[in-house]
């Protein structure tokens, strides 16, 4: 709120004035104004991802045989391995943020790289995966092969085609900014060293990370 | 670390004129296109949203004028008249009652109600006004240039498999607008969360700011979900898959449940922001302390929860299961509830009032009235029986536009001639004022009542020709859309005009109550000289009337 209410803990992480933007009256009050609102985006998030996934619980439900049947086709332990890479990355983020805060700009970016490197990881395997798809003619709208695969098998493609499109575009647009954020760190453009807009950039990250942490089991292990 | 100038600099701040405000201190095109200021950036949306107002008006115009006559005449195809009822609801609902009250009047005002010296994040609210713009361009293009004919509900698998529109752009249009109401809402919460002035707790703040958060929750928690059906919507159109259509093994019904979702709460979206403008309206010019206002705050909430659990009562007819169109009949009457609560309150703060009948509110009183019969008529179409008789027919068509022209234009213009001195620092005339809401008014219930007995009668929406017995009512229907279009072109006329003679207005012409009207009219950029403390509860009419009294015996000694 206001000046008057002291913070219960110091999130300023000795950001002094000059990054006080002027329509604010401290820094305190300045920090939780942007993290509330990337937690107000992230419930939209939830609700963007809520949407796609409530349509697909209620197909899975409605056409159960043919829904296990199709999951069988995806490889579990490259799935696995991609949850893996992804929590990595999640932990090198988190790093990255503890790092900017105690203004250690040369670590920060390099803990920003590992996790680009590691999204990219993830990226690389989930392209490989969809390619192994196509060669099996598993893609709607491309060459999905109904005789091959007969019955509604075709609406958990459509989903799996979507969901984890979405995710992946999800992580696209992190890595992108993640990249940015890096260059800026180097050069010291952030008034006050970038603590806050890395701590942003990481819970979008963790959130784009926990929804994986749900496709994973929902996509992969339903036949099990 | 250093701290040499650096490309971010947060302290920048614009220029302020000591007598023109926010508005003087840089008038190139540069300045307004480039401000942060979340004034001038009310002023933009104000222009853009007028706009789209008029394209969306012109295309309802040729629809009445088809419907003059029981043949299709003004258009050569049904074709071309689906297309153009597409233009109308598709501008109408996403880019005029959606953004209308909250951008303009809600981004002028927010932070001047609870005594900020802006939004919590200035340039998002500018990137907003940017996505709003490329969003609307964009969608008219696809619309005029391409044409869509599925209307604004874009039902499937009618949208995704048979027609053979531009629907993927116009949904692509739809789709970026999205985002500018979500970065508006994400600000507004955080705004009215952290940067109220001190003493402003949550129980004195003005209505107006109360409906605005509950609507931005709905923005927020709705909108996602309308885009990721737009988008399962593309999906299916460029892939040919079946997440829709049953020849491919989808479930049509499964894309009016995510629709409506959405767009039932929608309908709150937009008239959410309108009940803060008539509590603050009502309360000033009936000199009254608003009846109930915790009640009013919570029945804001209220509808916004409520308002996410009623979608089935637009699917009765659609194969949905009995016992979940009951379930959804009797939430529907249950939302009715707070939506009562509203009305009665504002008719018991009239009570014993000292009520003076200036042009807004003369706005406000029209809005009563008017979303009181759309409100009663949302009861007769959540009641399953009936619903079935008039389920799309034009008794739908004139519900919504009881709530939504008759409700959300009204408290929008009603706002903007209540807060227009604070905006432009003029008064506009009185009597110009008073005629548009009386012909407004008049040519509503001409336009939009007949349609009420059009409907119960059987006449269906969407359809461009009819049988000849439906034509005296369409002609007066017809008639009546005149009056309301002459209606509202007069404010188009006479507030520009006072912009250049209107009377300078003073800091508080309507001696209101409130933090807005502490400031100099127009405000300075940074709103306040000083940032207000704030030691009582809204509308305190009365108690402030009776400071004036005793000020002036003191003043002038007079008993
Ligand atoms: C408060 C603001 C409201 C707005 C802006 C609004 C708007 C609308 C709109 C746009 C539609 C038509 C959608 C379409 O088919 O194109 C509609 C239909 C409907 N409304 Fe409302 N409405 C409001 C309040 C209510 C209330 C309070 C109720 C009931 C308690 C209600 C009940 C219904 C029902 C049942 C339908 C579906 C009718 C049918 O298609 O058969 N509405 N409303
Ligand atoms: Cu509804």
């Amino acid at each position: 709120m206001s000046s008057a209410t002291a913070p219960a803990h110091d999130n300023t992480f000795g950001q002094d004035d000059t990054y006080l933007y002027h329509h604010f009256d401290d820094l305190h009050q300045q920090h939780e104004s942007s993290s509330l609102g990337m937690w107000a985006f992230l419930a939209t998030e939830v609700l963007f991802f809520g949407g796609v996934l409530g349509a697909f619980a209620i197909v899975q439900t409605l056409h159960a045989p043919a829904m296990r049947a199709a999951s069988h086709h995806l490889d579990v332990l490259l799935g696995a391995i991609n949850t893996g890479v992804l929590l990595c990355s999640s932990l090198a983020m988190a790093l990255a943020v503890r790092a900017a805060q105690l203004r250690q700009d040369r670590h920060t970016v390099w803990l920003l790289i590992a996790t680009i490197v590691l999204g990219s990881a993830f990226l690389g395997i989930k392209a490989y995966e969809w390619i192994h798809d196509y060669h099996e003619e598993l893609v709607p709208g491309l060459n999905f092969n109904q005789e091959r695969y007969p019955g509604r098998q075709i609406l958990f493609w459509s989903f799996y085609f979507t969901l984890t499109g979405i995710h992946a575009l999800h992580m696209v647009i992190g890595i992108v900014i993640m990249a940015i954020m890096a260059v800026l760190v180097w050069r010291r453009w952030f008034t006050g060293g970038g603590a806050t807009q890395i701590e942003m950039l990481g819970l979008y990250w963790h959130f784009v990370d926990i929804v994986w942490v749900f496709l994973y089991p929902i996509l992969y292990l339903i036949n099990k | 670390m250093s701290h040499e100038p650096q490309a971010d600099d947060p302290r920048l701040v614009e220029e302020s004129d000591p007598k023109l405000g926010y508005l003087g201190s840089d008038f190139s095109i540069k300045s307004w296109l480039l401000t942060t200021d979340h004034k001038r950036i009310a002023l933009l949306y104000l222009a853009s949203i007028t706009f789209f107002f008029i394209f969306g008006g012109v295309a309802a115009s040729l629809v009445r004028m088809e419907l003059m006559t029981p043949r299709g005449d003004v258009f050569n195809a049904p074709d071309d008249y689906n297309r153009t009822f597409t233009i109308h609801g598709v501008f109408m609902v996403f880019f005029f009652l959606i953004p209308g009250v909250p951008a303009v009047l809600g981004n002028f005002l927010l932070p001047l109600m609870i005594g900020a010296r802006d939004l919590a994040f200035p340039r998002i609210n500018l990137l907003s006004w940017y996505i709003y713009m490329l969003g609307g361009l964009f969608t008219m293009y696809a619309l005029v240039a391409g044409g869509v004919d599925t209307g604004w509900t874009f039902y499937t698998p009618y949208s995704t498999m048979f027609s053979n529109t531009q629907v993927i752009a116009a949904a692509l249009g739809i789709f970026i607008v999205g985002f500018s109401s979500i970065l508006t809402a994400l600000n507004f919460i955080v705004t009215i969360h952290t940067m109220r002035a001190p003493g402003m707790t949550w129980l004195r703040l003005p209505l107006f700011i109360w409906a605005h958060y509950a609507t931005s929750l709905i923005i927020v928690l709705g909108t996602p979900v309308l885009a990721i059906t737009i988008v399962l919507v593309a999906v299916e159109r460029v892939f040919r898959v079946g997440i829709f259509d049953p020849a491919y093994g989808g479930d049509p019904l499964l894309f009016q449940h995510l629709f409506w979702f959405y767009s039932h709460p929608a309908v709150y979206i937009m008239i959410l922001p309108s009940f803060g403008v008539i509590s603050e309206i009502v309360t000033a010019f009936a000199r009254r302390k608003i009846f109930g206002y915790s009640f009013m705050a919570g029945a804001l909430l209220a509808i916004a929860v409520l308002g996410f659990l009623v979608w089935g009562h637009h699917m009765f007819v659609s194969s949905q299961s009995m016992y979940a169109g009951l379930i959804f009949s009797v939430l529907s009457f249950l939302v009715a509830v707070p939506s009562g609560i509203k009305v009665f309150n504002w008719t018991a703060t009239l009570y014993k009032g000292s009520v003076s009948f200036r042009t807004p509110m003369l706005y406000a009183l029209g809005f009563i009235g008017l979303f009181t019969i759309g409100g009663l008529t949302g009861l007769v179409l959540s009641t399953m029986a009936t619903d079935v008789h008039v389920h799309d027919t034009y008794f739908v068509v004139a519900h919504f536009h009881y709530i939504m022209v008759g409700g959300m234009v009204m408290a929008y213009l009603g706002g903007l001639h209540f807060w227009w001195p604070k905006m432009t620092g003029r008064m506009y005339s009185e009597f110009w004022g008073a005629l548009s809401a009386l012909t407004v008014f008049i040519g509503f219930n001409l336009t939009f009542f007949p349609q009420f007995i059009l409907g119960y009668m059987g006449m269906p929406r969407r359809y461009y020709e009819y049988p000849e017995e439906f034509q005296v009512l369409n002609v007066m229907s017809t008639a009546g859309a005149s009056i309301l279009a002459v209606g509202y072109l007069m404010p188009l006329i006479y507030l520009p005009i006072s912009l250049l003679i209107g009377k300078v207005a003073n800091a508080n012409p309507w001696a209101a109550y409130g933090l807005e009207w502490t400031t100099a009219s127009p405000p300075p950029t940074h709103n306040f000289e000083e940032i207000p403390i704030v030691t009582g509860g809204p509308y305190d009419y009365e108690l402030q009337d009776r400071a004036d009294q005793q000020r002036e015996v003191q003043e002038q000694g007079i008993v």
